[in-house]
């Protein structure tokens, strides 16, 4: 017991763990802002409006949600490699470029749940907001406020899934010591080390903070909940 | 009553497909219990270049033993060489071979053949020639990038080992990197960031004739004496591992036959007609 707390006090102070941590964080962070933006936008605008081909739109969403990381991380690595069409960017092996990939990862996904919520529930709420008369803007904010734990859900969903994630990282991040670590292609080096212990205590640490985030969600959905009730 | 006719047709049909499938199990057992199998761990740089490829064939028909292996980094290769997931290990550097015997895991290494290593950078071919000390220094003062394998394979630890007989501080150069990743990612990589690397001579020829996208990257130093990487060889100890079946026999025939007169001309030859030069030189016997 007194070697794993040792061994995690040596790992808070270890400035290559610090920074893989910090790395993964800030990716997640930018990564799960971008997507849960444009997806619930995406998610409520497939919803909302009828068009020609919309049901092939859906259907390729279901696709993209399947895709495999590597995937999405290859077709970033072409686009931003020194001679591809985004190449002056200059953002291969930055986390700018692997929250590109990621959000290429997580738009669909993000999408296609906040569009599954929405078709169970807006069409009763909007009934409801132009029944008491409100306008477009009303209605939408209405939505989104009924929506909110649906939301909550999507979000840490999407942040669990950015956090996780390695292959598309590996690629396009370069897993660059001190730059571009995170935290799984960190795991998935020591692994290829030999040195299991630390890759698996190094696991360990990224399910903690995983729980640590669920919980405060949990916290904050409660807190909203408890609110209402009054 | 049509749907229940259907459903004892597909029950009837499911039987049959579990009961094809019972009696094909066996079959495919037998032929596998016949063949004995060699299991080895080795580095990217003998799988990258295809030499174990062209070897596993003529092995298997020499001696009828499969062999099958994972290529993986020098010190993941120990450790499941160590830890009993494999019967042999093909690896190079030295020291750490050298420990992995003594610490009882290994047999006996016997050396088997060896490469050179050459440092590949944005520049002109051969710019330092084999003056390797002022190659590693204009990187070192020009604070120029150099992307380094980080992952403590074998070319991992003989690149640590130049920086320091000529002293160097690589880790004080800003634009030092450590990808973490194999040796063909790492090239790519240095080819991207037009940065300096260190690479074995065969990953990086047939990266250069393999890769879709033109590699920029020159030779700048090579033949300098340091930079020759020597392989060898290790059985596993199957007394070391009491409670797993450790196959010895096939490892000790896999040693014995590579070290062969007929094997060591072999591998002399491999690549010579694809790259016009040979990847690996046979030393079977004598050591670096």
């Amino acid at each position: 017991m007194e070697n794993i707390i040792s061994w995690f006090r040596e790992c808070f102070t270890d400035e290559a763990i610090l920074s893989a941590i910090g790395v993964t964080f800030r990716m997640a962070f930018f990564a799960c802002l971008i997507s849960s933006v444009s997806g619930i936008a995406f998610g409520l605008m497939l919803e909302r409006f009828n068009f020609k081909g919309k049901k092939l739109i859906i259907r390729l969403n279901r696709t993209l949600m399947g895709m495999p990381p590597v995937v999405a991380g290859l077709v970033v690595y072409l686009l931003l490699m020194r001679r591809g069409p985004l190449g002056m960017l200059g953002w291969l092996f930055t986390i700018k470029g692997m929250v590109m990939a990621q959000c290429l990862i997580i738009v669909p996904v993000m999408t296609g749940m906040v569009h599954q919520h929405a078709v169970s529930k807006v069409p009763a709420i909007r009934e409801f907001c132009i029944t008491m008369g409100a306008d477009r803007r009303q209605t939408l904010w209405t939505i989104i406020k009924e929506m909110r734990h649906d939301i909550y859900f999507c979000v840490v969903t999407c942040f669990g899934r950015s956090i996780s994630e390695v292959g598309s990282v590996m690629l396009v991040g370069g897993n660059i010591k001190g730059r571009t670590r995170t935290m799984t292609t960190a795991i998935s080096l020591l692994k290829s080390q030999g040195i299991f212990t630390e890759g698996v205590a190094l696991g360990l640490v990224l399910l903690v903070m995983a729980f640590i985030i669920q919980w405060f969600c949990d916290f904050l959905q409660k807190e909203e909940s408890a609110d209402e009730n009054y | 009553m049509k749907k229940k006719i259907s459903a004892v047709l597909l029950i009837f049909v499911l039987c049959f497909a579990m009961a094809a499938c019972g009696q094909y199990v066996p079959a495919a057992d037998e032929s596998t219990v016949t063949d004995t199998t060699l299991t080895m761990a080795t580095t990217t740089s003998t799988d990258n270049t295809g030499l174990l490829d062209c070897l596993q064939p003529l092995f298997l028909e020499d001696t009828g033993i499969t062999l099958e292996w994972t290529a993986v980094g020098t010190g993941e290769a120990i450790a499941m060489g160590a830890s009993g997931d494999v019967d042999i290990i093909l690896v190079h550097a030295k020291a750490s071979e050298e420990e992995f015997v003594a610490s009882g895991a290994g047999v006996e290494r016997f050396p088997v053949m060896y490469n050179d290593y050459i440092i590949v950078g944005p520049e002109a071919e051969n710019t330092y020639g084999d003056d390797l000390e002022s190659c590693l220094k204009a990187i070192y003062d020009g604070q120029l990038p150099f992307i380094s394998r980080g992952d403590d394979s074998g070319t991992h630890k003989a690149e640590l080992k130049l920086w320091k007989a000529f002293e160097i501080d690589y880790a004080a150069n800003p634009e030092y990197m450590e990808s973490g990743q194999g040796m063909g990612a790492t090239i790519t990589m240095a080819d991207e960031q037009q940065a300096y690397c260190m690479t074995d001579r065969g990953t990086w020829l047939s990266q250069k004739k393999n890769a879709d996208m033109d590699i920029e990257l020159e030779i700048v130093c090579q033949g300098a004496k340091n930079l020759l990487n020597q392989y060898g060889v290790i059985a596993v100890n199957p007394e070391y591992h009491e409670s797993i079946d450790i196959n010895n026999e096939a490892a000790n025939a896999f040693i014995e036959w590579i070290c062969s007169e007929k094997v060591q001309a072999l591998i002399a030859e491999f690549g010579v007609e694809e790259y016009g030069e040979p990847l690996f030189f046979p030393n079977a016997g004598t050591d670096n």
